[in-house]
């Protein structure tokens, strides 16, 4: 572009030139990097991408294959109670079943014990707003105004504690996991607190403040209706891990993304016979069956897990990155070779070309 | 009388500063577009009021004080107090709002807002979800707010401007704001006060009762116009005295006609005087050369002819609104599709249970409603979840982009004209894009491809002709100089011969700075338009409108000047015996150059001072009655004027060799002596001869006084059209000096000196429809009426004196010299040369009696004035006597050939539509590459409907005939998988002229298509002849028929409709006024400018508005999509992943600003390489970025990455622990990264801004992530994502999963990217790739490219070098037959006439076109043969193309002149029939 800096008005004229300022912006000449699909930058990027995907892939695979994990359906396996639990009228007798499996090897390392529910939508819309967070941080609210409706209230006007659809179906099922070692059945020691985020426990989730817990919820409040027992009473055994900020229900109230999903429901404590992990060997599930999951078509889990860095079992994560890395490398080496092939085409295409264009103007003159 | 000041009165400042704004600050146009809507609002309202009335009827105010004012009736009327703000404070609200929901997408989303509110289908907390909305309207408002408010300030201070009016109280004019003028008011204006009000002029300083108006604020132009008082009041002795007027006045109702006011005026005595618009004093005018004026005010406030007038920028919808309308319309058929299959989905999964689930919550009452119905809330519940399929941002980014774009545009230093400061003026906001995919440029001729300055070239005379060869010398060195001027100054020096350079060596620097002074001074005032290009870069010195040194000197004919000035000695010396005739002629054709015309004088001391009153002569010297009476005396025959002093030549000669050091020209100096000898000799004889009363002292005393007389050396000339001027000052040039000019009276100085004072009688101004004016003058010596008629050939040779009159001599003689002059006419024309003809006709007293009488009833008459005005002018205007004929030459702007060519390579189809004469017109086609010689060019002109047709169909056939042997050639060079030989249309090497008839006969004859489809063909087309509603009609049936994107430009009020007419309207703010610019989207200031405007910044801005909405529609596409996956995994039920807040923001701010920058300052190619290589600009005329084909390309592709966006997390996340939330996370961050770097993908610059803007995006959505999951306890509720992003930044899986998943989504597209660059690449590739390249390798490249587009258009097209020298020998062909001899055959014209008979004109060998040519020639002897027969020579389709075979070369020139000049004959191109 000319350099034009010089045709300002060489006169101190009273008005100012209209002439546009000569910067680089307003001139659309602002120092640019113009990235260029050259071959060399679009081979390049192609096997460093590939070959960067290929070893994270790889090291995904084998931290996902290092994962123990064995998963049971029990929700037909206590054929009793899932057919009791149909009638909604039984809804305070009470049914146990127990559920035996055999771990071939030992699982070694931390031991997560989750439960699973299938088909359970616990994202569907207005099941997922049911519930009323100032409630659960403890604030005497007016539920009512809420989005629990219609689990807020009971016809005389008493509210819910918890309120809302969410808590009305809390995962009510009790699991206990007991090891048969040389016929003597130990009873395997689970953590039930310390399974919930952190900032659930201790932010997210108040008790209402009160001298004791009973009073604070007892005093004109009352259970959601599928409960068994009131909210301050849902660890007998700590007071800690009562009312709202019991685990178990913190972890039931964040609601799963998928129908499919599990939650984590015990830890096994890595004491005595467990500190490895679990020892193979033959277990069994004592289970109080009080969650009803025919009617919906549902199954019911227990799995027992390990973790690693890169989550749990699913595998998906390092297949995609060996996938993706196949095919980028894949791809470059296509590319290289219709550029080679079509270098010596065009070359000889151009060449014909420009000898057609010579011969046409041969002819005209 | 005197003047009192009222406080708070602003200064006349505030409305040159109105004015100034809106020429300046065009970029905030838009108001004007409302300010439009809302007078016409006015408007109506006033109709309703005042249905039944359609008069005006007006008294004075002054009988109605204060406590009366009740019974004025006046009182109706407006005020003139403007307010053209849409808005006041309590208004805002509702009106703006009202004003916004015009826009359907704003309805649309409000719908969806509301449409949340209810229970049963609401998708998000009700509250939010109108935020987006309120987000959008409420940025509008706040835009909508400030205009008003700038707005509101003009009006207040054009409010607060003062001005006189006249109190009862006081007995005074006391002054006051503008706002309290009411109807019925007296105003007291001084020179330089602006008008306040449509003001009935009732008195004026002046004593002709004349007052002068400068109306350039409200049409541009500077000249002065003159209004006069009304008919009764212009008695100056008593001063206007308002108290005393009782008349009352009746007009019609306000209207914006400028050129047009009717009514009467009653006085008490029921005497009606007749009042028109020269009894108007306009708003918004300036009062010049006057020193005082008053008037009744008529109309006031918006009711003035201005406001009424204030026509701003029309909105227009570009093509990619209309597409991106069609494509939001698909838009909402997928959204209808996915809704649909929500609500379908969701009716069966809540069928498919027999007993309710504990996730399937019952509603308030505990109820649940039946899988039909809650599919139909699904539905609803859907189109609110993925509303923002349908853009909500687009609208507003698309105008906060174009606003970026046209203020890059406004501010290119390219487009900047430095003679005019001006830059260029984007008037439209709304169509930048538009500019980017033109594919027919419609051009008006004069003042767009040419100047507009006329040069006088030739002229004719009596049947000599005159070629000015000194003239075309000076022109062309003075081109080639750039006129400096040292060297301009020595040339003036050596070729102005002496009669001349006294005066312009004297002149030159004297003049310089009262000239600049009077220019300033203008420019202060007016503050826009033409008067900024005085300030000339090349010229320090000045000059007036229109007057350019290069207009304004010319230099005589040496050999004309000897035949003017041994006319006047013959007529001095008494011999009105051999030559008479001729020499009156010779002197006639001059002073009718002088005084035909409606030039008005100022001279340069005295700032626009009008000379209006001859300038007194000194005491010394003799008065004009003394002349007189020695003419008298001298008056023998029939001697008409002229008059000779060996006194002046010889001083002047003397002034010459005193001042000239250099040598004069031996010509020159012959001459010189033999005029002093021969006019002392004359002055002897007249001393012998003449009559005893007068003696020889007497005589030398009328002469000294004459000569010494203290004219002002120097005059302005303002002219309305540079016709006019030109020819002023060629006669100038030639000594006769127009002086001064009244209505009543024109002085002209003769070459000797004296002054000659003319009465006019009459001006019959130019109109188009007789195409002349005639000025009736008094001859003041010989005392006979005069008519000198000036006007076009064709009119002027029609109109000539046929009659024998016995004397066979002198009719033959005459017969010869009509011949000659047509035929010089014709050779003019042909040279590119505007004709006109200077006529003359003596009238004797009674004749002249009896027709004034006759235009007297014309001009009083009330019923078909205009009519009847037109009759008698041409009852005058006969039996004239031809005295010659001028040639003056329009130049051609710089550039324009390039740029020409430029944007034919571009695949722009140029048409040229003129008002021209086809041989002009087809010239300068010629002359700007629009044409080329080896171009068939076809010509049409008939008048019937057959022939029309059948001429078309023939043509057409021919033309398809090639067309289609064509075609087989480019398929064998189109195995190249580039674009351009895919999508182009071989560029067809047909040219078709047309004429205005057959367009008319094409337009009425239903022959529109036919003419479309040959016309498609040609590459370019030249409409002659045509009114500016043909133009109009053109325009508009290319722009309809061929739904083709058409742009117009022009300069002139003429091209208005025309470039109203067209996509885009683009005016030239060059000479003829501002109407052109008012109506215009863009105006630049040279054609040249729209080189870069198209190539450059109209592909600029298509590819950036294109790529930026296809974006957006992607963009939203795939985010919306997103949604749509989950529903599957939700029960359809409606729940989103992705918190709502973070929903918004995504869309209001992490994503809008890199898209925006994107659209304003992306650059795909460089500008230079954007020029050089025009082929570029296909790609947006091909819509090639955006069309539907992309757009569903895009649309898949965003399917496509928001399954991946999607799927990657759900299948790492199935059947884990993962919350609704944090698994919403990753997936918002993911297409957040996915679809910025798709962004970064289609990026083409990286400066630093866009830079910084993507990662201020990122990390903009980082940590406001951050913040909103760390503060955000309770803050929507009932569900928020509390803590997730800090956990998730914990997570090694999280970053692992934002890579992998943008790696997997872009990954087709850049394979494809990769794969079009190593295949067969775009040209806009194919340029990038270039631009890489060092400087000398790229012109290598960007040779090869244009030679290989060459090669697969089939179409040889010559190299540049051949085509510059085919047309200069071509151009010239016809040069010599018309020279009187041989020595005066300039050399450039020689050299030519070698060189045209050496070139081999064939150069293709295509014998098609000859041998159509060939059979045309015969059938249309066959045909003609009835009516005009074959002697008419004349070929209505005259193909013109070289096309003979090599050994034919010579003959066909010959054939081709030959037919070239019976075509342009101008009698027969008129009389053929067929």
């Amino acid at each position: 572009m000319k350099n034009k800096t010089n045709v300002l008005p060489r006169e101190g004229e009273a008005q100012p030139s209209r002439c546009p300022d000569n910067t680089a912006f307003k001139q659309q000449r602002l120092p640019a990097w113009k990235p260029q699909l050259t071959i060399a930058s679009v081979l390049s990027s192609f096997f460093l991408t590939g070959a960067f995907c290929l070893t994270v892939g790889v090291c995904l695979v084998l931290s996902a294959n290092s994962v123990r994990e064995i998963q049971i359906d029990y929700s037909d396996k206590c054929s009793d109670c899932s057919k009791l639990r149909e009638n909604s009228s039984n809804w305070n007798k009470e049914c146990h079943c127990s559920v035996n499996f055999t771990l071939k090897e030992n699982i070694l390392g931390d031991v997560f014990m989750y439960y699973g529910l299938q088909n359970f939508y616990q994202n569907h819309r207005r099941y997922v707003i049911s519930r009323s967070d100032a409630q659960l941080l403890g604030r005497n609210v007016n539920i009512q105004r809420s989005y629990c409706a219609p689990f807020s209230t009971y016809r005389n006007g008493t509210p819910m504690a918890p309120c809302g659809a969410i808590a009305n179906s809390i995962f009510n099922d009790t699991i206990n996991l007991f090891y048969n070692h040389n016929s003597s059945v130990i009873q395997v020691p689970l953590l039930k607190t310390g399974n919930s985020w952190w900032t659930d426990k201790n932010v997210k989730f108040r008790n209402p403040e009160s001298y004791n817990l009973s009073s604070a919820f007892a005093a004109g409040t009352a259970r959601p209706p599928y409960w068994q027992k009131p909210v301050y009473l849902l660890d007998e055994e700590d007071e800690r891990n009562n009312g709202y900020l019991n685990d178990d229900f913190i972890i039931w109230m964040r609601v799963s993304a998928f129908a499919t999903f599990r939650n984590l429901y015990r830890r096994v404590r890595r004491v005595r016979h467990f500190t490895e992990g679990l020892p193979a060997g033959n277990y069994t599930f004592h289970i109080s069956y009080n969650f009803p999951v025919t009617r919906f078509k549902g199954r019911k889990h227990v799995i027992l897990s390990t973790v690693v860095w890169s989550g749990g079992s699913n595998p998906f994560l390092g297949i995609a990155y060996l996938v993706s890395g196949t095919a980028a490398t894949l791809t470059g080496f296509v590319i290289t070779g219709i550029h080679l092939k079509l270098r010596k085409k065009k070359t000889y295409f151009q060449r014909r070309c420009e000898s057609c264009f010579i011969c046409l103007q041969r002819s005209l003159h | 009388m005197s003047r009192k000041i009222a406080p708070g009165c602003f200064s006349t400042m505030a409305w040159k500063k109105h004015f100034f704004k809106e020429t300046c600050c065009q970029c905030g146009a838009p108001d004007m577009e409302t300010q439009n809507e809302e007078l016409e609002k006015r408007g109506k309202v006033r109709k309703r009021k005042k249905k039944n009335e359609n008069k005006r009827v007006i008294i004075s105010n002054l009988p109605f004080g204060s406590k009366k004012w009740k019974e004025n009736p006046n009182r109706h009327y407006d005020t003139n107090e403007i307010e053209t703000t849409k808005y006041n404070i309590l208004t805002f609200l509702p009106k703006n709002i009202y004003e916004q929901f015009h826009r359907f997408a704003n309805i649309y989303f409000v719908f969806i807002a509301l449409l949340n509110f209810v229970p049963v289908v609401q998708a998000f907390q009700p509250e939010v979800s109108v935020i987006p909305i309120c987000v959008i309207m409420a940025i509008t408002a706040i835009k909508d707010a400030w205009e008003d408010f700038r707005r509101y300030k003009l009006d207040k201070e054009i409010n607060h401007m003062g001005c006189y009016i006249y109190s009862r109280e006081e007995h005074a004019y006391v002054e006051k704001c503008w706002k309290d003028v009411r109807v019925g008011d007296f105003v007291q204006l001084q020179c330089n006060e602006i008008v306040p009000a449509d003001i009935l002029l009732l008195y004026s300083s002046d004593q002709n009762g004349i007052c002068h108006l400068e109306t350039a604020n409200l049409d541009g132009e500077t000249n002065l116009k003159q209004r006069r008082v009304v008919t009764g009041f212009s008695s100056q002795d008593t001063v206007f005295e308002p108290e005393f007027f009782q008349n009352t006045i009746i007009c019609e109702m306000p209207n914006n006609d400028l050129n047009k006011f009717k009514g009467y005026m009653e006085q008490p005595d029921h005497e009606q005087v007749g009042l028109n618009i020269e009894n108007l004093l306009l708003r918004g005018c300036t009062i010049r050369n006057t020193e005082a004026a008053a008037g009744i005010v008529i109309y006031a406030g918006h009711e003035t002819k201005a406001m009424l007038n204030n026509s701003g920028p029309r909105y227009k919808r570009s093509r990619i609104e209309q597409r991106m309308n069609r494509d939001i319309f698909l838009c909402v058929g997928l959204l209808f599709v996915m809704c649909l299959v929500g609500a379908v989905g969701h009716g069966i999964w809540t069928g498919k249970f027999w007993e309710h689930p504990p996730y399937d919550v019952p509603d308030w009452n505990g109820n649940f409603v039946a899988p039909v119905l809650a599919g139909f809330y699904m539905f609803l519940t859907m189109i609110i979840l993925l509303q923002i399929l349908i853009p909500i941002s687009l609208y507003v980014s698309i105008e906060l982009v174009k606003l970026g774009q046209v203020f890059l545009i406004h501010n290119d230093i390219d487009l900047y004209d430095e003679e005019a400061d001006l830059p260029i003026q984007c008037r439209a906001l709304t169509i930048t894009e538009d500019l980017g995919q033109i594919q027919y440029i419609f051009s008006d001729k004069t003042g767009t491809l040419t100047e507009n300055k006329m040069v006088f070239r030739r002229c004719t005379v009596d049947g000599l002709e005159f070629s000015h060869q000194e003239n075309d010398r000076r022109l062309k060195t003075q081109k080639a100089l750039d006129l400096d001027r040292e060297d301009f100054t020595k040339l003036q020096h050596f070729t102005l011969p002496p009669m001349n350079l006294g005066r312009a060596a004297t002149i030159k620097p004297s003049t310089m700075r009262p000239l600049r002074r009077c220019q300033s001074d203008r420019a202060r005032t007016q503050g826009h338009t033409r008067s900024r290009s005085v300030g000339r870069r090349d010229s320090s010195q000045s000059q007036v409108a229109f007057s350019s040194p290069i207009e304004k000197d010319v230099t005589p004919d040496s050999r004309l000047l000897r035949q003017v000035r041994e006319a006047a000695l013959q007529t001095e010396s008494f011999s009105p015996f051999i030559h008479m005739k001729t020499s009156t002629s010779f002197t006639d054709f001059f002073l009718a150059l002088a005084i035909c015309n409606s030039v008005l004088v100022s001279t340069a001391t005295a700032p626009r001072q009008r000379v209006t009153i001859p300038p007194p002569i000194k005491p010394s010297g003799i008065t004009l009655e003394k002349i007189h009476q020695i003419f008298q005396r001298l008056k023998l025959a029939s001697l008409s004027q002229s008059f000779s002093s060996s006194q002046s030549s010889s001083q002047l000669g003397a002034s010459f060799s005193a001042k000239n050091t250099e040598e004069p020209l031996a010509v020159l100096e012959s001459c010189d002596n033999e005029n002093d000898s021969s006019a002392s000799s004359g002055g002897q004889e007249l001393q012998d001869k003449g009559s005893t009363e007068i003696g020889t002292a007497s005589l030398d005393e009328v002469f000294r006084s004459a000569t010494n007389t203290s004219l002002p050396t120097d005059f302005c000339y303002e002219a309305e059209s540079p016709d006019e001027a030109a020819l002023v000052y060629a006669a100038q040039a030639y000594g006769f000096i127009l002086v001064s000019r009244t209505p009543e009276q024109v002085t002209v100085q003769l070459p000797q000196g004296t002054l000659l004072t003319f009465d006019i009688l009459y001006t019959l101004g130019f109109d188009s429809v007789r195409r002349r004016m005639s000025v009736v003058v008094r001859h003041p010596l010989t005392k006979e009426i005069v008519v000198y008629t000036k006007g076009a050939d064709s009119v002027i040779m029609d109109l000539l004196d046929n009659s024998t009159k016995g004397n066979i001599s002198s009719d033959k003689r005459l017969k010869r010299i009509k011949e000659r002059t047509q035929k010089h006419l014709d050779y003019y024309a042909h040279d590119g040369l505007r004709t006109l003809c200077i006529a003359k006709k003596v009238l004797n007293e009674d004749d002249f009696q009896k027709w004034a009488n006759f235009r007297r009833e014309a001009e009083a008459a009330i019923e078909n004035r205009d009519e009847l005005l037109i009759e008698t002018a041409q009852h005058l205007e006969t039996k004239l006597t031809l005295l010659g004929a001028t040639g003056i030459e329009d130049r051609l702007q710089d550039g324009v050939p390039d740029t020409i060519v430029s944007l034919r390579e571009a695949g722009i189809k140029v048409w040229v539509l003129t008002g021209d004469k086809q041989e002009t017109a087809v010239n300068i086609a010629y002359s700007c590459k629009l044409l080329n010689q080896r171009d068939t060019v076809f010509t049409i002109n008939t008048e019937n409907k057959e022939t029309c047709e059948s001429l078309l169909n023939l043509t057409l056939e021919e033309v398809k005939k090639n067309y289609e042997y064509d075609k087989p050639q480019r398929k064998l060079f189109g195995i190249i998988p580039t674009s351009f030989s895919a999508t182009e249309a071989p560029s067809p090497e047909f040219g078709l002229v047309i004429d205005g008839r057959t367009l008319d006969v094409i337009f009425q004859g239903g022959l529109e298509e036919k003419f479309l489809a040959l016309a498609r063909r040609c590459r370019s087309v030249l409409c002659c002849r045509s009114t500016p509603l043909q133009k109009s009609m053109v325009v508009k049936l290319v722009r309809r028929q061929l739904k083709a994107m058409t742009l117009s430009i022009g300069d002139g009020a003429n091209d208005v409709s025309m470039i109203q007419a067209a996509n885009v309207g683009i005016g030239i703010s060059g000479q003829e006024g501002m109407q052109a610019v008012m109506a215009s989207d863009f105006a630049i200031s040279r054609f040249k400018h729209l080189k870069k405007l198209l190539l450059v910044h109209g592909h600029w801005c298509y590819a950036r508005l294109a790529k930026m909405v296809i974006y957006f529609f992607y963009k939203n596409v795939c985010y919306v999509n997103l949604l749509f996956w989950y529903q599957f995994f939700c029960g359809f039920s409606g729940s989103t992943m992705i918190d709502y807040w973070q929903m918004i923001f995504f869309n209001l701010f992490f994503t809008s600003v890199p898209p925006l920058l994107f659209g304003a300052l992306d650059r795909d190619v460089s500008a230079e390489t954007l020029l050089r290589l025009p082929e570029l600009y296909k790609n947006g005329q091909n819509s090639e970025i955006y069309n539907l084909t992309t757009f569903i390309i895009t649309m898949l592709d965003a399917f496509y990455q928001s399954l991946i966006c999607f799927f990657v997390p759900y299948l790492m996340y199935k059947d884990s622990d993962i919350d609704v939330f944090s698994f919403g996370n990753p997936i918002n961050t993911i297409s957040l990264l996915t679809i910025l770097l798709h962004q970064a993908l289609e990026m083409k610059t990286w400066t630093v801004l866009q830079l910084v803007v993507m990662i201020c995006s990122v990390a903009f959505y980082l940590i406001f992530s951050i913040i909103y999951n760390a503060v955000c306890l309770l803050c929507s509720p009932p569900t928020n994502p509390y803590w997730i992003m800090e956990r998730q930044l914990k997570d090694p899986i999280f970053y692992l999963l934002c890579l992998i998943t943008p790696i997997i989504a872009l990954l087709p597209r850049f394979v494809i990217f990769a794969l079009r660059g190593t295949l067969g690449a775009s040209l806009v590739l194919k340029a990038q790739q270039i631009e890489k390249l060092p400087k000398e390798q790229q012109d290598l490249e960007i040779q090869k490219l244009r030679s290989r587009k060459e090669a697969t258009s089939g179409a040889p097209v010559a190299s540049p070098a051949s085509n510059d020298d085919l047309d200069q020998s071509s151009s010239h062909l016809c040069v010599s037959p018309f020279l009187p001899s041989a020595a005066a055959l300039p050399p450039r014209d020689t050299e030519n006439q070698g060189v045209s008979a050496s070139n081999p004109l064939g150069r293709r060998t295509h014998d098609e076109g000859y041998y159509f040519f060939n059979r045309w020639a015969e059938e249309e002897s066959a045909a003609t043969d009835s009516s005009a027969g074959p002697s008419s020579g004349h070929q209505p389709l005259v193909a013109s193309r070289e096309t003979a075979p090599g050994q034919d070369g010579g003959k066909l020139t010959k054939d081709y002149l030959k037919n070239f000049h019976y075509g342009s004959h101008r009698r027969s191109v008129s009389s053929v029939t067929l």
